[in-house]
Formats: C-alpha cells, structure tokens, sequence
C-alpha cells in the first residue's frame, strides 16, 4: 500500500528578552543552579506574576512576519499539572484565546515553494530543568530556566515528509532569528521542536493517530527521528497493529523512538483563565510601531535579490539562509557594484569556509564588507587572479588591513601591461629555439610548454591573460607564427 | 450529581492529595454536599452572558523588560527540605 | 495609658507629643498578649525582642522628627502576609515551618511608615473558614464568649483587636473573612476594592476575590490604618493605580440626603431576630443623622454562594499546586518515590478543609465540567456584579446585616461544610463583585453578643463608607465598648 505521511510541528522558541516573562530575574543561559530563580519563579507563597512587555513586542513581530491575526485582547491560562520543574504546580500559557492565529510560512525546498499554515502561536512560560545523575538516585531540580519567556508556534498537519518537516523548521528558525526575538541556539535549548507524525493510506481523508515526538534539539536529529517514526508507524500498521496515540522520545545514540512512560491519569490540564494576569490588550497603534520597524523579510529579500541583483533564486535563497548574513551581503555591495553574483560567490564560498574554519558567526567574521568588498573589487577590473585574491583574503582575514595596500606590498599585481608580457615571452622563445621550431611545424603541445614557462616567469600574475588566448592568439603570431587553434586552452 | 468513590479518587490523584480508605466515606458524604450546593447554578438562564473573570474591567500591566532580580539563592534555599550543590533534591523524576 | 480605651489615633498623638514612647507601648500590649492571649489563641507568633528593636528604632525616628502618623504604633498582622525573618503560616502545617524570606507589600508599607510588627495572627487554615477552627494552630476564641467562635477566616485579628490585644490589626477578605469577623467581635472592618491594596506577599486562596484590609475598633482608626496600608504595586498586575486618598478626609461630612439601599433579600427571612432588632435600631439611627430608605433588590444574592464555592475552591485548587514539598513547606518524612512524596505531603500538610476546596475546585475545573460549574460560575457572577450596578443607581450605600447570627458555638456547623458557607451569605456577593464593604458594631443581641452593620459602597467609596461609619459611631458608642476579658 502506498502511504501518505503527516506531520505536524510545534516549535517552542526561546524569547530573547534580558527578563524572565512573569519576573525580574536575568535569563542569561549558564548560571549557577537556581542563582537566576527569583521569588517569583520559585513560586513562593504570595508572588505574583507581572508580564514582560518586549515578549509581547516579540510576539507581535512574529507576528507581523507571518501574516498571523494578532489578538487585540487574549487571555493567559493556567495548565495545571504537578512535575517538579513546574514551580507553582501549573505553567502560565494561552489556551482559548492565543496572542496570534492563522498565518503561514513559505518553505523553500528544492526549488519549489510549499506554504505551511500556522494554527497559533502563543506565550508562556518555560518550566525549570531536572537533573538525574550524581545525587545518590535523587533529581536535583534547577530552575533557572523557570519563567523564560516561550512563543509556541503550531502549525498545520501541513508536512509531508521528513525533509518538509526540516525545512520547516530550518525556515522558522532563520525567521524567528532574523526577526531578532531568539538566538535560536539550540544546544541551549532556544530553539526546540516536538513533531506530530501520523500515516494514512493515500487518497484517504481522515488522519491516522498520531504520535508526539519530544524535544528535537537538532534538525538532523529531526529528520532522522521522523523517518524512524514513519517506518515505525508503517511497519506497524502493516503488520496488523495500530498506532497507539502517544509521547515518544528520540534516542539520538540508537536511532530510534521510544515510548515516554505514559502519564499515569490521563491528562487533564484543568485550563482556566489565570485570575493573576488580566487580559493582554494590544491596540493597533503598537502594531503599527513594531510593523514600521520590521526588517525586510526573508522572504521579500529573497525575491529581490533574484530580480535586483539577477541572482539565481539558489543564490538567493542560500545568501537569506540568515538575516546576519543577507546583511552582510547587502553591505558587500554598497563597496562592488554589478557583480552581484561574484559577491554571492565569495560570501557563501571563501568567507563561510572561513568563518567555519575559525567557528565564528559572520557577525563577528575578521573580514568586514568593506575589506572584502576592496579585494572584489581587484578581481572585477583584472589585478587579481582568483589565486592571488584568496592569497589576499587569507592575509586579510588573519591581519586585517586593505586589500589595495597588500598587494602592492606582496607585489602581486597582475601583469597587464601587455609590452611587459611580449617580452618576457619573447626572451622565453629566444632561450627554447627548438620548441618554436616543432610549434611552427604544428606540434600544438609545445604551446602548453610555453604556457606553463611564462606563468612561471610572471609568477603567476598574468593568469588571464595567459588564459584568454592572448598567448595564442596575439603573442605568437606576433612572434612570426602563423595561426593555430587557442582552443586548446 | 452523585460523587462516586472512582471520581473520588480521580480528584485526589489529579490533585495529589492521598485519600485513605477511612477517609473516603466523609468526604464523598460532604463533596456530594457541596456539589448539591453548587448545582443551584445549573438551573440560572445565562444565555447571552459572558463568564465574568474579574470584577473590575481591566488590562494588563506590562512592566519593561529590565532584570530587577539578584541572586538570593542561599536565603531561598534556607527553607527547603532538601538541597545540594544549588539544586533542590526530589525522587527520581522518571521520563 | 489605659489600653483599653485609648484609640489608635489617640495613641499617635501621644507618641508624638512624647507623652509615651513606642517602646513602652509596644511593652505594654506585649504584655497584655503575654497575660491574655493564652486563653484566647489570636496569635500564632511573637517575637518581643524584634518588636521592641522595632519600636527603639520608631522611637528615634519620631526624636528626629521625620515620624509619620503611624511611626511607632505596633499592628499585629495576620499569617498570610509574608513578613521576612518572621515564621509565615497561613494557619497551616503546611507552612509550619515556612519563615518567610521576603516580606509582602502590606508589610512593607508598614515598615515605612515606621509602624510596629506586633505579632502574627491566627487564621482560618489558606484562610478557609468562617469561625477560625480550621488553623492548625488551634481554634480562636471570641473575647465576648469563650464558647463561640470569633469568625473567621481573619479570627485572630478581630478577636486581637477586641481584646485590645492591639490597637489595629491587618486582615484579608475573599468572602467576608475581615466583615464577619468583625461582626462577631465587635469591632470595625473594612474590605476596600478589589486592587486597592497589594496582594504580593498576600498569600493567595482566591486570587479574583482576596483583597487585604483592617480591623480596629473605629472607622477613624480604620482609615488611618487603611492610608498606610493602601497603594500602588507594580509586583501585582491587579493592582490598581490611582492617585493618592486620605481616607480619613471625608470623615466629618454630615449625612443629610443620604439614601441608603436596603436591599430586600438581606431582611427577608434567614436572619435571626435578634440581628434583625439592632439592625433596624442602627438604621434609625441613621435616619435620625439625616439619611433616607431606598428599598431595592439584589435578586442573585442566594446565588452568590454557590457561584464563591464554585469560584473560590477553583482558584484555590490552583493556589495551593506549589505546596508539593520540594522547594518549601512541609515534606512527608516517609515516602517511596515522587509521586508519593507529592500525595503524602499534602495529605499530612494541608487540613480537612483545604483539602475538601481542593478537592471541589479539581472537579470544577475538570474536564467534562469546565462549562457546566466553572463557566457557569463567571456568568452568574456577572449578573451578580449587574445587580449590583442597578442598586447603585437608586441609592448611596446599601446596608444590611453582616451576618445572620451572633456568633456560634464551636462545633455548631464543623460537620456540615454546607451549613458554614451559608453563614457567608451576605458578604460574598461583595466580593464578587469587587466591592467595598465594611462592618461596624451595631448593638448586641443574643448572649450579650455583637451585631454587625455591614455597608456596601460603590467603586472607590471607601473614604465614603469610613465618614458614614465614623458619624454613626460619634452618635453611638457600640464601637467602644468591650469584653469583660478585656479589662480584667
């Protein structure tokens, strides 16, 4: 039988406010246990939570980004439930009426556009961490994280595949950090996934039952846990059995999901507006102020670099991949005007290979736009060869300074001067009488020979000249010979 | 509505309350009390009335985005069962 | 200085005229607590040594001259406000153990003014409870009569101020816990509006109804306390911000013109006679100070308590989720794993009565019930609030009783939980609807025991409410007279 795959996915992003949602207290990832735990996220007897005013700016930009609706009154509930990372035995969320609804996400995947509906998406509050190892068989509870602000973002069952599923999330990820409201670490657990997956024979309407799988801290683990979990479903189904409907667990080291213990009661959550928090009212002005300062879009950027710079939309698509690096690209450009596609070639070619090499983000990349773009400039009106520029950019990025100035110092300006060239050329013939003998008898390789003498006497500068056919098609002939075909070059 | 011993039993687990057996009699006989007391509400016309959650209208106070906490960890955990290493300690929590 | 008869206001004119320093008066009812408090179980805690740093400190603020109005008054606070350094128990064995490490906005503002902690007092358990005999701590007395309850759930506060084990005491009120109170001991008590007063560090049953206040034995000390205790929180979302009032400013107005609202589900049946008698002979009283009768009608007051007990336990269910023995607060000695550790903690930390609201707010809120009780609850609620709205419409106050009894005897309705939140009646629907209430002595009735006068203002009236107590009280003298305890 042949089966249609569905996948939903709820991302859980990690706001990037200085304060915890409901307290005061720092959200700085890496502090001591329970240093960064205030009253509040304690849940001591009498607090009270008041909300952080960016995390709501942050949702609305989330907002504005993906065309959602946002709420001009929503409601923040209690979820009720007893765990003891959960401080006040239940975490603050939004349930009836979220911050957002609607909207959608455009998902670029090979070379197609699939456009992922969003349900909701809404604020709470992050729960606190449990520690299993070194307390004599006890958990040891830190609750720093207890109370950093959360966007869920749900979309649609709208996936079809593993690889849809990723991009997705990779789209989300770059959004919600373009949109600078995550860091979208997620080692640090900024950034965190849990994905609905179900099979159904094609054609068929109904959806099957579906499985939860939790905390997918990496999109390789991602796509490797759902194609597990849809061989798994299939293979079951297949066999005679039906899919229980349940929280799976990825385990990255055997490849495979495995059932959570299943919660003993059945959940009952017990949502109810949280009489501590009044109704979130956002008007229209505050939207307008936080759309007014949205950055360009992804999106739109990405379309505009194919119809202003004449990028191919894979260049184009590669280069918003993150909003650091479409800026910097777009810096880049101010300093090398109409070669749109060489730029592209060294932004996501020798730099990221550089800043990989040295673990950097471009933002902190030891070559600004402005150096990068004086070197592209030497390449675009002849002086460097490709090599001599990535010589260059290699000096550049380890001590700074111009490209101009470098290579005047390193003397590897490209030979241009075309007198220079014939007679280097010239002496080079003097000195291989023989060699010229067979090349006028029609030995064409002996043409490569003399190819391979004058870059060496030029060191390399006269690269392109030497390339193009000027040997060939000038020099030579020049030189007393009669025509032969350049096409061997 | 009658309360059973299994709803009963239902509400102490979701509520994390132990209930022992010798417990179970009273408190059915007063819940189903109480429950008799509030099912007067069921016989009230509410048709277009909106639940009411607070009795003044309204909204949420944002406060900026500022750290206003320090670490007062050591005063916090003077009053826990049991701490180590900054933790708080429990039983094992089972995933 | 006797104790007895002194007023707080006229105590701080005697501390600013140095006629007695606050540490001689903080000794003076340390002693009176030391000597009393052993019959009657109004405090929980005292700590002399602190409270008389407490009052040297007072004491060399009012010789620099920068004191404020109650700068070294001592007040006794109740055990649900967190009070630093100070052992914070809400009544419960829960937080047997709990000494508070920060202090709440109430506590707070009284230590700015320079006021005194004089103790922490009893209360019903999660201030659950209409006659003080849920605490842990033990039952409170009513200095009237040993036999009977003095309310609840702020017992302790009231039956300190009637013994005059304190000039003024704080309290809190999420169905009548500072009005009936009040009532059964005698003494004054105000529950403002909703938001008026800081709820952090207020520790919470019903977070929609729980408003923090006072008890003193007169509107004028009431507001005078209430100035103090009053004021913008921004560590309370419900907080409300509004300008700065004196509540004592209005107290002098004459009365002539007033309407007062009475409405007839208060007076129709349910109250007892002898409530009924002192109620009308207050309301005479008021005619003879110039106010007039309205007859109006509170059509949902019967449904006021199921609406709070629908209400209050779903709230509280929630609440009361962070007492699971891991952080604070009591932890079974004994227990397998975590989810035993969870269920044997509650079950020996909290008391019957918590644990049937927690129970009852579980099943509101659960599934398949949500719409039926919790939903439901809200929407009666409103009509409750519009009842409200349309009284106030035809009249300037609403009085009526603040009970339908003197006060019981203990055990009288210990069995039947049904039949203690019937007592509540006429305060609940205050709540509700956010209002705020006050309760003043108004004679006496069966047994030699007070009767309350409750009134209900509008929105914001209590500076209002306070000069229609106060000019009653300068008529009668209910409010100053006191239990033989007392004097003895």
């Amino acid at each position: 039988m042949d089966w249609e795959v569905v996948i939903g996915l709820e991302t859980h992003a990690q706001l990037a406010t200085h304060s915890k949602i409901f307290s005061g207290a720092a959200t700085a990832f890496g502090a001591a246990p329970n240093a960064q735990a205030c009253a509040v996220d304690l849940a001591l007897p009498g607090v009270l939570p008041v909300m952080n005013r960016t995390a709501v700016e942050y949702a609305i930009r989330f907002g504005l980004a993906a065309q959602v609706v946002i709420a001009k009154r929503s409601i923040f509930a209690r979820k009720n439930y007893f765990y003891p990372d959960l401080p006040k035995g239940y975490q603050i969320s939004q349930y009836e009426i979220p911050v957002v609804s609607g909207g959608q996400i455009v998902v670029e995947l090979e070379g197609l556009e699939i456009p992922v509906r969003l349900t909701r998406a809404h604020l709470e509050a992050d729960a606190g961490k449990s520690l299993h190892e070194d307390f004599h068989g006890l958990s040891g509870i830190d609750l720093n994280r207890a109370g950093t602000p959360l966007l869920e973002i749900v979309s649609a069952p709208d996936m079809r595949s593993a690889a849809e599923a990723v991009a997705y999330a990779r789209t989300l990820h770059n959004l919600v950090m373009w949109l600078d409201i995550c860091d979208g670490n997620m080692q640090e657990g900024s950034f965190r996934c849990d994905a609905n997956v179900s099979v159904r024979p094609k054609g068929q309407q109904a959806y099957g039952t579906r499985c939860e799988i939790k905390n997918l801290n990496s999109f390789r683990f991602m796509e490797k846990a759902i194609e597990f979990e849809i061989r798994r479903q299939i293979a079951l189904i297949e066999s005679g059995g039906n899919v229980v409907q349940e929280t799976r667990l990825y385990d990255p080291d055997r490849d495979e999901t495995r059932s959570m213990r299943s919660k003993e009661d059945a959940q009952d959550y017990r949502y109810f507006p949280d009489p501590d928090l009044l109704p979130l009212c956002i008007d229209a002005a505050w939207i307008e102020r936080v759309r007014n300062a949205l950055p360009e879009l992804p999106d739109a950027m990405r379309r505009r670099f194919v119809s202003d710079f004449g990028l191919s939309p894979y260049d184009a698509s590669v280069l918003t991949a993150s909003f650091d690096q479409a800026q910097y690209f777009q810096a880049l450009m101010h300093f090398v005007q109409g070669v749109a596609k060489l730029c592209a070639n060294w932004v996501s070619g020798e730099l990221s290979a550089a800043l990989h090499r040295d673990g950097l983000e471009i933002r902190h990349s030891r070559i600004t736009p402005q150096q990068l773009g004086g070197l592209l400039r030497r390449i675009q009106d002849g002086t460097l060869s490709g090599k001599m520029a990535r010589e260059i950019f290699d000096a550049l990025w380890s001590d700074g300074g111009e490209a101009d100035t470098l290579i005047e110092s390193k003397g590897l300006k490209q030979i241009s001067d075309v007198s220079t060239l014939e007679k280097i050329v010239e002496a080079l013939m003097a000195a291989h009488p023989g060699q010229v003998a067979e090349y006028r008898a029609g030995k064409e390789k002996v043409f490569g020979f003399f190819v391979g003498l004058a870059m060496k006497a030029c060191g390399g500068r006269a690269m392109p000249f030497l390339k193009t056919g000027w040997l060939a098609n000038e020099a030579l002939p020049f030189l007393g010979h009669s025509c032969s075909p350049a096409g061997s070059f | 509505m009658a309360l059973t011993e299994n709803d009963l039993r239902r509400l102490a687990r979701l509520a994390r309350i132990r209930v022992e057996d010798n417990e179970v009699g009273t408190l059915l006989t007063q819940l189903s009390g109480i429950l008799g007391l509030i099912d007067q509400l069921q016989a009230v016309d509410t048709r277009g009335i909106e639940p009411l959650s607070h009795a003044l209208d309204l909204e949420q106070r944002l406060r900026p985005d500022e750290v206003t906490e320090v670490d007062r960890r050591e005063q916090f955990q003077a009053v826990a069962p049991q701490v180590e290493a900054g933790l708080y300690l429990v039983p094992k929590v089972i995933e | 200085m006797n104790l007895v008869t002194t007023s707080l206001k006229q105590l701080a004119e005697a501390l600013r005229k140095r006629q007695v320093s606050s540490r001689e008066l903080a000794q003076a009812y340390l002693e009176r607590i030391v000597r009393l408090d052993p019959t009657l179980g109004a405090f929980i805690t005292t700590d002399h040594e602190r409270t008389l740093r407490q009052a040297d400190a007072a004491d060399s603020r009012i010789a620099s001259g920068t004191a404020g109005p109650l700068t070294g008054i001592p007040v006794a606070h109740k055990d649900i406000f967190c009070t630093q350094g100070w052992l914070t128990t809400c009544g419960s064995k829960m937080l047997s153990n709990f000494v508070s490490p920060y202090d709440a906005h109430v506590i707070e503002q009284f230590k700015a003014a320079g006021a005194l902690i004089l103790g922490k007092t009893n209360m019903d358990e999660f201030a659950m409870g209409s006659s003080n005999e849920t605490s842990f701590y033990g039952t409170v007395k009513n200095p009237w009569d040993l036999t009977r309850v003095p309310g609840g759930s702020s017992g302790g506060s009231a039956a300190a101020v009637a013994a005059r084990l304190a000039p003024a005491a704080t309290a809190t009120d999420t169905g009548g816990s500072i009005r009936q109170p009040a009532a059964l001991c005698g003494i004054s008590g105000i529950k403002p509006t909703y938001g008026l007063v800081s709820r952090y560090g207020m520790i919470a049953y019903a977070s929609s109804l729980d408003q923090g206040g006072v008890v003193a034995p007169s509107a004028e000390d009431l507001g005078i306390v209430l100035n103090t205790m009053v004021g913008f929180d921004a560590r309370d979302s419900t907080s409300i911000q509004r300008p700065p009032e004196d509540y004592t400013a209005l107290l002098e107005q004459p009365l002539r013109g007033l309407r007062i609202g009475l409405p007839k589900e208060f007076f129709s049946g349910g109250v007892s006679a002898d409530v009924e008698r002192a109620i009308e002979a207050a309301l005479q009283e008021y005619e003879r100070l110039g106010a007039t009768r309205v007859d109006i009608s509170l059509p949902n007051t019967a449904l006021s308590v199921p609406v709070y007990y629908v209400l209050a336990p779903a709230e509280a269910s929630s609440n009361l989720s962070r007492f699971d023995g891991v952080r604070f607060g009591w932890r079974a000695p004994r227990y397998d794993d975590l989810a035993d550790m969870y269920e044997l903690s509650r079950a020996q930390g909290f008391g019957p009565e918590v644990k049937r609201r927690i129970l009852t707010g579980t099943y509101v809120l659960s599934r398949g019930y949500y719409d039926a009780y919790y939903l439901q609850a809200q929407r009666v609620r409103r009509l409750i609030v519009n009842d409200f709205k349309s009284a106030f419409a035809q009249c300037d106050v609403i009085m009526g009783p603040s009970t339908p009894t003197v006060a019981f005897g203990f055990g009288e309705k210990t069995g039947d939980p049904v039949q203690m939140y019937l007592s509540d009646i006429f305060t609940i629907s205050v709540n509700l609807a956010g209002l705020p209430g006050l309760s003043i002595p108004a004679g006496f009735g069966q047994g030699g025991l007070p009767v309350g006068l409750q009134l209900i203002g509008d929105y914001f009236s209590e500076a209002r409410l306070l000069n229609l107590a106060h000019r009653y009280q300068q008529a009668t003298d209910w409010h100053s007279r006191v239990p033989a305890l007392a004097s003895a």
